[in-house]
Order: structure tokens, then sequence, then C-alpha cells
């Protein structure tokens, strides 16, 4: 176990090393520079070449590679060029608030409801609620995340005029954007749930569950829901996953002071420093889900032991 | 003893197998497996309705366009605005270009998007998997070191990085899902046929004198070639949401350029006074991707009867 822990987070070293400096390089190929072109170039050569230097681009991409990286060891991540020398790692800090929020109430009610529907999808199947989950799970899966938050804001903030439509306010703006990124997260979850509750319940150990006379509640917790729970946890790390991408699109469209909207601007600003740091997060943030996730597998079926082979 | 085996001479030892290929022939007729497949997909309700309208979209797509006088480019600023009608069938938007025009334009560029995703991941992601596992050992062991890397990252942000690198277009969208859309085809067609590897056939194919590329290509990519399928399908509908979102977010395919991405998000800004700039592209979008979407789901429990329902 200790052991697998520790070539993993080898692996997820070794990562984010090349994720960093495939970026830093990608990124220097970005046609443009972090500045306004026009009128620096109305600036005397002297001024222009100070500008340059102050920033460190005047040297060659190699020595500002390695400036680069032994900053980032010691957890500088630079300044950004864009909001007058702000540090990155402030900027995220500042903006990193409402995405979590968005981003944790997505998962959090989105694999609730998910449960419960697959859970009651398959106590009553091939019953209106199931054929309900179905369709969801297939509209869930199908409707790219933009289209559905444009329905949203247009029935629900437009017509209906109930909720926000954009802007980050009060409580009820998170209504509609934790919507959005949550459709998909419910549609895989009930959909996953259900199929792996049906094959629970056709097992033996259900039937003795039954027979000693457990109740509805017991069964469903005890013997059901532990074992169909597997499965499930494997798609949380895609879902996962989905919501960061999801985040660029919904936080844009509904104007969220977030990282999702804030990766989505620098990459139009040529903000060099703040694209790696954002791709350094997400990517970050994704390989530790994916540990995490690998790791749950154990916690909750003894049976796999994760150290032995995978395939 | 000695005398009876003076007897015998070399003439009464003959090889009987004087043909390998024949003595493997006993292996059934592949086809049998795949009729059983599609009769089982045609029984399947959703996904034959799936398929006759991802066949209607697929000709309006290459049709549609022809059966108006009017170009998805070219803009006419007296007709800006205009809401659907005999003339414009949906429409037009806000330089005046004709609607229906612009969104099977769209259309053929999400499926041909589609089908260049699905094979470039088909001789990528098939071609690495099963090299992987049929030369096993080192070279195995190095390609999933790559994997293993390559499936740490986040595609999207590749994705994105690899668009602003290149010019953005539809060659570059494509490519840059493949240089990261394939490893799950990789790694799936290397376990399969890993597990194909143990089994018995395979050994008495060889013990029967079967070559290593007989065995590759009669035994190993016939029994693998159910998975590919319905990876691949599931590839379709991923590959269209990808290209639509970077067009979306304005990282994808530019203006005059018509896709169902560039379209909706047209007709987001819009929408407060012309939803149908909205509305239309949004159906189509949909109504591929829950086509495709059944249709990868019914084929899945048609070839493979025992992943039914997962």
């Amino acid at each position: 176990m200790k052991k697998y822990v520790l070539i993993r987070l080898f692996n997820i070293v070794v990562t984010l090393f090349i994720i960093a400096t495939l970026t830093f390089f990608l990124m220097k190929q970005l046609p443009g520079s972090p500045f306004d072109e026009e009128k620096l170039s109305a600036l005397p050569e002297d001024v222009r070449t100070a500008i340059y230097e102050q920033y460190g681009l005047n040297d060659p991409v190699w020595k500002q590679y390695i400036k680069y990286m032994e900053n980032l060891v010691k957890g500088d991540l630079g300044k950004s060029f864009y909001y007058k020398d702000k540090p990155v790692a402030q900027i995220i800090s500042e903006r990193i608030g409402p995405s979590a929020l968005l981003g944790i109430q997505a998962i959090v009610i989105g694999t609730a409801i998910g449960l419960i529907l697959g859970i009651v999808a398959a106590f009553r199947h091939n019953s209106f609620w199931d054929y309900t989950t179905m369709i969801l799970a297939v509209l869930g899966v199908s409707i790219p995340n933009f289209v559905f938050a444009a329905l949203l804001q247009y029935f629900v903030g437009l017509k209906l005029g109930v909720l926000p439509i954009a802007y980050w306010e009060s409580y009820k703006s998170t209504v509609l954007p934790t919507l959005a990124l949550m459709f998909g997260v419910v549609s895989v979850v009930a959909r996953f749930m259900r199929n792996e509750m049906l094959d629970v319940l056709n097992q033996d150990y259900m039937t003795t569950a039954l027979a000693k006379g457990l109740s509805l509640r017991a069964i469903i917790l005890n013997h059901a829901l532990r074992n169909a729970l597997i499965p499930v946890i494997t798609v949380l790390g895609p879902v996962i996953v989905s919501l960061i991408t999801g985040s660029l699109v919904i936080e844009s469209i509904f104007s969220i002071p977030g990282i999702g909207s804030l990766f989505v601007e620098s990459i139009k600003v040529n903000d060099y420093s703040m694209i790696m740091g954002v791709t350094l997060l997400f990517s970050t943030l994704f390989v530790f889900v994916v540990l995490i996730i690998d790791l749950l597998y154990g916690v909750i079926d003894p049976r796999i032991r994760i150290a032995g082979n995978k395939e | 003893m000695g005398m009876e085996k003076a007897h015998l001479t070399e003439e009464f030892f003959a090889p009987i197998a004087t043909d390998p290929k024949g003595m493997e022939s006993v292996a059934r007729d592949p086809s049998i497996g795949w009729r059983a497949s599609w009769r089982r997909l045609k029984k399947n309700r959703g996904a034959v309705i799936s398929l006759a309208v991802l066949t209607v979209i697929i000709l309006l797509a290459i049709f549609g366009p022809m059966m108006t006088p009017y170009d998805y480019a070219q803009a006419d600023y007296e007709e800006s605005f205009k809401t659907p009608s005999g003339d414009h069938w949906f429409g037009t938007d806000k330089f005046g270009r004709d609607q229906w025009a612009r969104i099977w334009e769209g259309t053929r560029i999400s499926l041909y998007i589609a089908l260049l995703a699905a094979a470039l991941d088909l001789v990528i992601g098939v071609m690495f998997g099963a090299i992987s596992a049929v030369c096993g050992g080192k070279v195995d062991m190095v390609m999933q070191r790559i994997i293993d890397i390559l499936v740490g990252i986040p595609h999207l942000i590749v994705v994105i990085l690899l668009i602003l690198f290149m010019k953005p277009g539809i060659l570059t969208i494509s490519v840059a899902m493949v240089i990261t859309g394939w490893v799950n085809m990789a790694r799936l067609v290397r376990s399969q046929i890993f597990k194909l590897k143990a089994e018995e056939f395979v050994l008495a194919s060889r013990a029967l004198g079967a070559g290593f590329f007989r065995t590759i290509f009669k035994h190993y990519i016939p029994n693998t070639a159910g998975l590919i399928l319905i990876n691949l399908m599931f590839t379709i509908p991923s590959a269209i949401f990808t290209e639509a979102f970077l067009s979306f977010i304005g990282l994808g395919l530019q203006e005059p350029l018509a896709s169902l991405g560039v379209l909706i998000n047209d007709g987001y800004h819009a929408m407060q006074s012309h939803y149908y700039l909205l509305f239309f592209p949004a159906v189509v979008i949909v109504a591929l991707m829950i086509c495709f979407n059944l249709l990868a789901d019914g084929l899945r429990d048609a070839i493979d009867p025992k992943m039914k329902n997962k």
C-alpha cells in the first residue's frame, strides 16, 4: 500500500513537471505578447528594452524556463502581466472562492440526487421513475452544458424572472450555474447507480437479507448501497474532470468571477504566467482527484487490493 | 526388438498435416457473430430510431445547403435578423446570412470532425494498444509509462493549449483531440489482447502452426473488433461536443465559418430578442448527440450482451 502510494506520488510529480514544461514552451509560441504592441512600439527603444528586461523577456527562452521552474519549486507562480503585477497566486486565491463553492455544490447535490434517483429507479424497475431517470440520463450526457446553461438563462432567468441570470451578487446567483454544472453529474451518477443497483438486487445475499426480515432501510444502506457504490466512485473521477471543463464555459456564461473564466480571459490576453498558474492548478487538482478515487476503492471494498495487479 | 526396428524405414513416416492453414481452418465463420449482433441491434428501438434520425441529419447536411439559393457566408445587411419565413426557413442572423444554410454547413463540420477524430482514434489508439500488448516486455512497459503520464493530463487543457499554438481551424481541433483522445482506446485494446493471449484458442491456433501475423489478423483483431467499434461510437459524440465547446468559448472555428458551436454562441448573444437563432442549432446538436449516444449504447448491448446495462 505504502509502496503503491509512493509510486503514484512519483508519477504525479513527473506528470506535473511535464505539464509545466509543455505549457511553458507552448505558451511561448503564442502569437502576440502580453503588452499592447502599438503603445509599446511608440516608446523609445531603451524604455522598451527596460520593460522587457523587467519581466525577463529579453533572456533566451531556456533561461526564462529555468528561472520559472526554480520559482515554481519555491512555490512562486510569478506575477500577472495583465493585472498590474499582482502575484498570480494572489489572484487565484481571490477567485477560487466562487469556483470552489459552485463545484462543491454541484458535486455534492448532484451526486446525492443522482444516487437517490438511481436507487428509486432500480427498486421501481420499469416504472415511471425508472423511465424518467433513464431519459434524464441520456439527456444529461447529450445536451452540451453551454446549451443547457443558455436554456436555463432563457427560460428560468428571462421568461420566469425568478432567479438572477448572471453576476455574483447573492446566494441566489449560485442557483442557476449550480444547476447547469450539476445536470451532467446527476445523469451520470443516476445511470450508474441504477445499473449497479439492479445487479446487486439480483444477488443471493439480497434474498438472504430479505428472508432474515431486515427492514428496507437496513437492506439499502448496509447491503445494496455499499456494494453498488464502487462502480459509482469510478465515474466520479471523470465527472469531477468534466466539472472543471464545465466551469470554463459556465463561469463565462454566468459572468462569475471564478477560476474558469479567469483561464479563458488570460488565454485571450496572453497573460503567460496566469495561464501557467491556472493550468498547473487544474492539473494538480486532476491528478490528486484520480489518486484519491483509486485509494477510495480499497476503503469501500476491502476485497480490492490496489497494489495488486490491475489487469 | 532389433529385428522389428529394421523394418521401420523412413518411408513409413510422412507428416500428416502438410497444410497448417487447412488444419487451422476449423475456426468458424466470424460473420455469424456479427449477424447476431445486427439482429439484436434491430430489436433496440432507441438505436433504430437514432439510426433513422441520423440518416436524415446526414442527408440534410449533404443536401441542405443546396436547397436554398443563399450561401452560408453571404451577408445581406438589408435582411438582418429576419424571423423564419418561406424565404429564409430558419431566419437570418445579425449579418443577414441565411440560418438554414449556416446550420447545415455547421452540421457538416461537426460530422466531419467526428469522422476524422474516429478515424485517427482507430489508427493511433488501436495500433498503440496492439503493439504494446503483442510485443509485451520492455516495449510494453515504456509504452504504458507514456500512457500513465498522458492520462494524468486533463484533455481539454492540452487541446486548448494546442489550439493556441496552432492556427484555429478544423484540422487543428482534430489533431489536438487525437493527441489525447486515443489513450482510452489504446488501453482497452491492450488489455483485451492481453486477455486473448492467455486464451486456449490462441494457443491452439499457434500449436496448429498459425504464424505470427495470422494469429494477429485471424484471432486478436476479430476478437477485439466489437470493443473497438463500441469505443469508437462513444468517441464520436465527445468529438462533436469538444468542437462545439471550443467554438462556443471562441477558441475553435472562427467567423465566417459556421460550426454548430459558433452558431450557438451567436444565437446565445441574440437570444433575448431572437430566440430562434439559438433554438435551431441547439436542437440540431442535441439531436446529433442523443442519436450517437443511443446508437453507441445499442451497439454495445448488441455486440457484447454481457456488458448490457453497464
